[in-house]
């Protein structure tokens, strides 16, 4: 017991003592750390950013295509299905409504189309213009910060009525009101009834703050129903938790909107924001092999250099182990001794590697916000095993060399 | 450089009697011991066949001429080295039979070991030095601090606790280790040339120590080769060419 705490000191001493040297030789774990470190950070960033999306685009809503999102391998069994009509969705919420114990809650169809936007004096491009009903404010995750969505009465009128993100109101309105303005839509004006709360970037497929929500009708007229893929429904589901079930209740729903014969193969694709998560697997196992090569590769270098100067401590200290030795000391005190400072040399490194991370996460996060890293206390916790295994792997043959020392000939070496 | 004879008589005139106290329970007891070198062609018989029986409360010296043997023996009987043949019983135990942990725990309870290079640890201050084998016993720091303090004052060096080895004089070094050696209260003391590194004036106030530890219960083992050191014992061991050429009192 006390040994031990004799070992810890005697390895802080022997470490201060050795300043220099035991700072050079912990640069190999120090990078190696840095690279683990930074690597998990990344891949967990992506992983919370992720989930974030996911919250704001609602993790409650189903999405009928004709096409899947993820797998475009077999396109051909795609191709030569009908096209999803807004229609659709509203005999889809009639078979809702009729069915009791309904795991859905709404369906809204939407059109979807890539816009340029302006004013008199503004203009944004690239933005996206969905086509939807009144209903689509029960999917909405954003609030509706000025104004307000648009009315049963605006959306079966198909009047030429617009809701804004945070973006385009930005970039349209720079520091004025926006709701009540009019804005130009494909040489069409459109008066804005809403304004979105601000989401921010993050991964996953977009963000409200570019959008633009007007009605589906007045949609369709000006820009045509887009068919391939372009139009969509959306089904709100009243539990997520149990969106297995509401899926299968939905194709069957579906399967009777577009008068499907048993045994005939949907032709229509029920997708998930969920599905997109996978779609970042190749992302994260390249970070993850390029860093766990590059840890493996510094963290071997720092291992050897370790072993090393344990090797020279033990060959410098020869005569104090002999003296140890007759005074007492076991060869698991010796042991023990040289394992520890291998280790807190590593560990030392590991800090001081975690360290580096989080400033280097700081600063990414400063400088590049849309790129997400993110150090969880998991992460420390399994770099300081990681210095911690490192230290015992590379100190253990220059310690046990030190333990079996006979203590006579220790003693004796010059 | 002498002295006045008043202020420390010289040794050979030893003017006080000196008590002989009666010896004890047998402690180190070797029969037939050897100990032999392989050197490639070459085998050495660093110990020939050595017997021989220490009581508690002996004060033996051990002499001989250079290479004779004299710190293989020592070693053996500090138990810091094995006999190639030969028994080793130390208080009744068998030596050879031990494994590496008992011989440390013989190492730390029952042998103080005062080297010719002081061998003290040249980073820790005298307390921190003198501290170390009680650290290998298992004892807490309070009880340490104070025994190791005790056993410096012993030697006359109560005032020196927070020095390094470096910041002390070559018998005062000598007295650290002696500090050192005792402060686990061993059974015996050994020591190999405890005055080789000394001028001849500190080897004289190291040999009064050593006889202040006898008068007061120690038991003690000294090599060397100077006659005015051996002649502080009570008995002496003369060994050559790794045979005991003779044993008699001093
Ligand atoms: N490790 C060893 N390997 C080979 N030979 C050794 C070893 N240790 C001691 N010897 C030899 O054993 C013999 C006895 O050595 P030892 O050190 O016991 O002599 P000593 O009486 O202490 O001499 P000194 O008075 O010079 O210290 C010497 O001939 C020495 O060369
Ligand atoms: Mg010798």
């Amino acid at each position: 017991m006390y040994e031990l705490t004799e070992a810890f000191r005697i390895a802080l001493a022997q470490i201060g003592a050795h300043k220099m040297r035991s700072a050079l030789t912990a640069l190999g774990v120090i990078i190696g750390i840095t690279a683990v470190t930074l690597m998990g950070a990344a891949i967990h960033g992506m992983d919370v950013s992720f989930e974030r999306s996911l919250d704001l685009l609602g993790n409650d809503v189903l999405y009928v295509n004709k096409w899947p999102w993820t797998n475009m391998v077999d396109w051909w069994n795609f191709v030569n299905r009908p096209p999803i009509l807004p229609e659709n969705a509203a005999r889809l919420n009639k078979i809702i409504a009729a069915t009791p114990h309904s795991l859905l809650e709404v369906s809204v169809p939407v059109c979807v189309y890539g816009v340029s936007v302006k004013t008199g004096t503004h203009q944004a491009s690239g933005v996206f213009l969905d086509g939807t009903t009144y209903a689509y404010a029960r999917l909405l995750t954003a609030d509706v910060v000025e104004g307000r969505f648009f009315t049963p009465e605006e959306s079966d009128g198909g009047r030429q009525v617009g809701v804004i993100g945070a973006d385009v109101a930005d970039t349209l309105f720079p520091g004025q009101p926006a709701v009540g303005q009019s804005m130009m839509l494909g040489g069409q004006p459109y008066r804005v009834v809403g304004v979105l709360s601000r989401q921010g970037p993050f991964l996953g497929r977009f963000s409200y703050d570019n959008q633009i929500f007007v009605t589906i009708a007045s949609a369709r007229k000006y820009f045509g129903t887009p068919r391939n893929g372009g139009t969509e429904v959306r089904v709100k589901v009243r539990d997520p938790a149990r969106m297995d079930d509401a899926v299968d209740e939905l194709i069957g729903a579906m399967r009777r909107v577009r008068g499907q014969l048993p045994g005939e193969r949907d032709n229509f694709t029920i997708n998930q924001q969920q599905a997109f998560k996978s779609q970042l697997d190749p992302v994260k196992r390249v970070i993850a092999l390029v860093g766990l090569f590059i840890t493996g590769l510094a963290l071997s270098v720092g291992a050897i250099g370790i072993m090393n100067i344990t090797f020279v401590s033990v060959k410098e200290r020869t005569r104090e182990i002999g003296t140890r030795k007759a005074l007492g000391a076991r060869r698991r005190t010796i042991l023990l001794q040289f394992l520890i400072e291998a280790v807190s040399i590593c560990v030392a490194g590991g800090l001081a590697g975690v360290a580096v991370t989080f400033g280097l996460s700081l600063f990414i996060a400063k400088s590049l916000p849309n790129l997400p890293v993110d150090l969880s206390f998991t992460l420390i916790a399994i770099s300081m095993l990681v210095s911690v295994v490192t230290g015992v792997l590379a100190g253990f043959a220059p310690a046990l060399g030190a333990s079996r020392l006979d203590p006579v000939d220790a003693l004796r070496y010059e | 450089m002498n002295p006045p004879p008043e202020a420390s008589p010289p040794p050979a005139a030893l003017p006080r009697p000196r008590p002989i106290r009666p010896p004890g329970p047998l402690v180190i007891a070797i029969d037939d011991v050897a100990k032999l070198y392989v050197m490639g062609e070459e085998t050495i018989h660093a110990l020939r066949s050595v017997s021989l029986r220490i009581h508690r409360n002996e004060y033996l010296a051990i002499m001989g001429p250079s290479g004779s043997g004299k710190s293989t023996l020592m070693n053996m009987l500090g138990c810091l080295d094995t006999p190639t043949s030969g028994r080793y019983e130390f208080n009744g135990r068998n030596v050879a039979a031990m494994d590496d942990d008992e011989l440390a725990a013989i190492r730390n309870r029952e042998i103080g070991f005062v080297f010719q290079t002081f061998n003290l640890l040249p980073r820790s201050n005298a307390l921190r030095n003198v501290e170390l084998p009680l650290i290998y016993a298992g004892l807490p720091p309070e009880e340490r601090r104070e025994r190791a303090r005790q056993a410096l004052a012993d030697v006359g060096l109560g005032n020196r606790l927070d020095h390094k080895p470096a910041e002390l004089s070559g018998g005062q070094r000598q007295r650290v280790a002696i500090a050192r050696a005792l402060v686990n209260r061993p059974s015996i003391l050994l020591a190999d040339e405890p005055t080789g590194n000394l001028d001849s004036q500190t080897g004289v106030e190291i040999m009064a120590l050593f006889e202040e530890l006898y008068e007061r219960g120690n038991t003690l083992i000294v090599v060397t080769h100077e006659e005015d050191v051996a002649r502080h014992a009570r008995r002496i061991v003369r060994l050559r060419d790794g045979l005991i050429a003779s044993d008699e009192p001093a």
